[in-house]
């Protein structure tokens, strides 16, 4: 099939950046969309023009490195997908496809459609984690999890940090990925001791990065690659509450 | 090349722990004092990153992604493997040892893979307090599966996404370690060379991925958690990224490369749809305790395969292995599948391809419960092939998976390079000629968590390390080469692209040294390679600078390495004149088509050491002593 092609070229953090169009023809309809652009970039380089950058690398779907927004939709429209899982049989004779970067302040363009989401890793780094140094950890068994807590637990826990949340929010909120991460630890037993403490440093942290606040337009999990719901969000305001008014995080001013 | 293990003497079970008892200690005072490097924050390198985070060492991780949450340890499916025996069907640590030893078919050291059964226990108690949400029986405490054909449940997983669960769980280690000031994370990172003064490892040079910069980092060890190398074959389970690129020039620095010629082609993926194809996608081998392994008994059959009658299939797996039918071990239902195949019994496009059947599962257990047991995977085929497995057969054809072959270490996990330890799949040391399923993240994990916190200690209490600087003469030297080398790729501005080189060198390696090999279509391999390589380095095709984000340079330093390897693995599989799990030459099977070992000139490790890239290698061997186990032919009938 043919189709015509409105890609985002950015040569770096500085330019202004622009589309390019590019028509192709002869794209098979079994094709990935990411091996339609490796076929686009073989000829690039080929004509001797730079390929067009973009970040990608289990093509399965997991390591959530690959995304960008098509047509207007991050990860493209094909649900619970990232942009390595969607194939060119979606597409039509003759469709027009733009293609441009997640668009946040928070994740600023390094080249093309390749994006700085390293604002991700320092919040988990505040408090994105249980305390466990290896070689502390009583047996497996000791800890009964009802399934039904676990497998709460594991629907927030399959996050793979790619950014659709909050390129796909009118806010550029940061809320549902930080949210999975807390209702991910917050409900299971062993993440009970920093359950609060964890909440409070985890949203300090966002709201130092440049993300917006939810006003729950919900286009984050209508994007979401594993479908997370925004009750994580729910979760993670009612653990940051809770925190403020129980005084979690704050001195008794007894000294130790 | 020296090549002493360091085994330590007394009985199999009481070896590691005698160690540990006698192993020399750094002090908490002087922990500080020691700078380390971890290259790769997959299971093995994120998990050491963390731990000698905690211990008190200053370390510097890196990795290549965009961050450390994205090694390709987050595509492992299927579980973990542990000798916990929480099923009550006799399982136990010499069980789970003896298992591994057999199913790398008599290859792997006897002292690491006990010991890797031994502390496979305490990575599940250490990923539990973490909060890896493992899947759990009603009663709350931990389910386990059946795997890879083993005859007890000795794995624990995470619905299909056991490899990110774990890695998520290391990462969040190493994000506690970062916060506390002990490790900093260098993500969009390559290391391009290794430094080594006075024998030994001191630093690497690396390539800033984003500005182009070139960096020497000093330390007092390097720990190697690169991963394997089967992206030599192009299209491979393996991401996109990874490559061989750190392990091969620790190699040209005098570590040596053990077993390159041990690959693991995995029988379950989905097959090439087309010559653009940029990847393969395994599906989890659960698949085949269920699903039946079926080709048109006619070659050439063109039919759908409604179309094809009970009595014109051949279930090639179940006539030849009746006993263990479909769940005959990986290497076993590869090559069978290019068997079948190479005589024209392949269906789909490029009859590169054979069914795998649900329809007498579904009509057996109805399709509820084949959904509740393999829903995501069916979901992912479909979304993948267009084609619904609930009604038509699913294809499948094997696709290289993992590299059981690495840089050699000693019982310490250091390579013969005093300072450079090398964990994971990046060594050679615990899977022999072919991995067992589910025993990769246990193997990463175990060298990470419980094995590098205490051998590496033993080094820096022991080793007298001289002061480094950046800009000593090593330093500067190491970093002119690497920078004279990425100019020379630069410059070469020739007509064909990276990818088609890329693809050209796997497809020969596929076919010449993938499932099946022999004396006469590795030897020519050899010529073909070197003349590939020399084109590459004649006529490639890199766009752009090196000061910037460049993907298509990033690529040829990779494939570059590649090439060398790819004839050191031709080499050895030359050499190594027997058939031994993944490694199959034609001129030795029995009578029935299956490897045959021989044991009594083959049972050692090949090691090669670099002399040059136009230089031929030079072998050195390590004998492997088998005291615990009887040496079987395996058989599958």
């Amino acid at each position: 099939m043919r189709l015509t092609l409105h890609v985002w070229r950015q040569k770096d953090a500085k330019d202004k950046g622009a589309f390019a169009t590019f028509e192709l023809e002869d794209v098979n309809t079994h094709m990935s969309f990411l091996e339609m652009l490796d076929v686009l970039n073989q000829d690039l380089i080929t004509k001797g023009e730079e390929p067009i950058a973009f970040e990608h690398d289990c093509r399965e779907g997991i390591c959530g490195a690959c995304g960008f927004v098509i047509n207007g939709v991050a990860h493209g429209h094909q649900k619970g997908s990232t942009v390595c899982q969607l194939h060119m049989r979606h597409f039509a004779d003759g469709d027009e496809i733009t293609i441009e970067p997640w668009r946040a302040k928070a994740f600023p363009v390094i080249r093309d459609l390749v994006v700085d989401r390293s604002s991700f890793d320092r919040i988990l780094r505040a408090g994105g984690y249980i305390t466990a140094r290896t070689g502390c950890a009583p047996d497996a068994n000791t800890i009964p999890i009802p399934t039904e807590t676990l497998e709460h637990a594991m629907d927030f826990a399959e996050c793979i940090g790619c950014g659709a949340c909050v390129a796909s929010c009118p806010n550029s909120a940061a809320m549902l990925f930080v949210g999975a991460k807390i209702a991910h630890l917050g409900t299971l037993p062993q993440g009970q001791p920093e359950r609060y403490k964890r909440a409070l440093a985890m949203v300090g942290a966002m709201e130092e990065e440049a993300f917006g606040a939810c006003t729950n337009f919900r286009a984050c999990e209508a994007v979401c690659p594993k479908e997370i719901s925004i009750a994580g969000i729910a979760r993670m305001n009612k653990d940051y509450r809770k925190a403020l008014f129980s005084g979690v995080g704050f001195s008794s001013g007894k000294k130790r | 090349m020296k090549l002493d293990a360091r085994i330590p003497s007394g009985p199999l079970t009481s070896k590691w722990q005698d160690l540990r008892d006698h192993l020399a200690l750094v002090s908490p005072a002087n922990k500080r004092k020691h700078s380390v490097i971890v290259v790769g924050t997959g299971l093995a390198g994120g998990a050491a990153a963390a731990s000698l985070g905690e211990l008190g060492y200053r370390v510097k991780a890196f990795c290549y992604q965009d961050s450390a949450r994205r090694a390709h340890s987050i595509a492992a499916q299927g579980g973990i493997n542990a000798a916990k025996n929480y099923q009550n069907d006799g399982d136990s640590v010499f069980r789970l040892f003896y298992d591994t030893i057999k199913g790398g078919d008599y290859r792997a050291r006897e002292a690491n893979v006990y010991r890797l059964a031994e502390v496979s226990n305490e990575i599940i108690d250490q990923c539990v307090a973490q909060g890896i949400p493992f899947a759990r029986e009603y009663g709350g405490y931990l389910a386990n599966r059946s795997f890879g054909g083993a005859q007890v449940s000795r794995t624990f997983y995470a619905r299909g996404q056991t490899g990110q669960q774990l890695l998520l769980g290391a990462y969040s280690a190493l994000n506690a370690q970062v916060a506390a000031g002990t490790v900093e994370v260098r993500p969009r990172t390559e290391m391009l060379d290794l430094v080594v003064v006075d024998g030994k490892a001191r630093g690497i040079v690396t390539r800033n991925m984003v500005t182009g910069e070139m960096e020497c980092h000093v330390a007092d060890a390097v720990l190697l958690c690169t991963g394997g190398y089967s992206n030599v074959y192009f299209l491979s389970t393996n991401a996109k990224g990874c490559n061989v690129t750190a392990a091969w020039r620790a190699h040209r620095r005098g570590a040596g490369f053990a077993n390159p010629c041990y690959t693991q082609i995995h029988p379950t993926c989905i097959p090439q749809s087309g010559d653009y194809q940029s990847k393969l996608t395994l599906m989890s081998e659960s698949l085949r305790n269920d699903g039946r392994v079926w080709v048109p008994e006619a070659a050439g059959d063109e039919r759908e395969p409604d179309a094809i009658p009970e009595n014109e299939r051949d279930y090639y797996l179940e006539r030849i292995y009746p006993s263990f039918g479909n769940l005959v071990p990986r290497d076993v239902a590869s090559r069978n599948a290019k068997n079948v195949c190479d005589e024209g019994h392949g269906i789909g496009p490029g009859k590169r391809g054979v069914y795998l059947d649900f329809d007498e599962a579904i009509g057996r257990l109805g399709e509820d419960v084949i959904r509740a047991r393999y829903g995501n995977l069916f979901d992912m085929y479909e979304m993948i092939t267009g084609e619904n497995p609930y009604k038509v057969p699913m294809r499948i054809y094997p696709a290289p998976h993992y590299s059981m072959g690495g840089l050699w270490v000693d019982y310490y996990l250091m390579s013969t390079i005093p300072g450079l330890f090398v964990l994971g799949e990046a060594n050679f040391s615990d899977h022999g000629a072919n991995r067992l399923g589910a025993s990769a993240l246990m193997q990463g994990l175990a060298d990470g968590y419980f094995v590098i916190p205490y051998t590496l200690g033993e080094y820096l209490a022991g080793a007298r390390l001289e002061e480094v600087s950046v800009d000593s003469d090593a330093c500067r030297q190491t970093v002119a080469d690497v920078k004279q080398r990425t100019r020379k790729l630069l410059d070469v501005n020739g007509s064909r692209t990276v990818d088609s080189f890329h693809r050209e060198l796997g497809l020969l390696m596929l076919d010449q040294c993938g499932m099946s090999r022999t004396a006469e279509g590795l030897t020519e391999s050899i010529e073909k390679i070197r003349a590939l390589r020399a084109e590459f380095w004649d006529d490639v095709k890199v766009p752009g600078e090196g000061t910037d984000l460049n993907q298509e340079l990033e690529k040829a330093g990779r494939v570059a390495d590649h090439f060398e390897l790819a004839e050191v693995m031709c080499r050895d599989a030359l050499e190594r004149e027997e058939s031994c799990g993944g490694h199959f030459r034609e001129e030795h099977q029995t009578d029935e088509g299956e490897a045959l070992r021989d044991d009594e000139n083959f049972r050692h490790v090949t090691v090669w050491e670099f002399k040059g890239a136009d230089e031929e290698p030079v072998a050195h061997k390590e004998q492997l002593e088998f005291e615990n186990v009887q040496l079987t032919q395996r058989s599958y009938k």
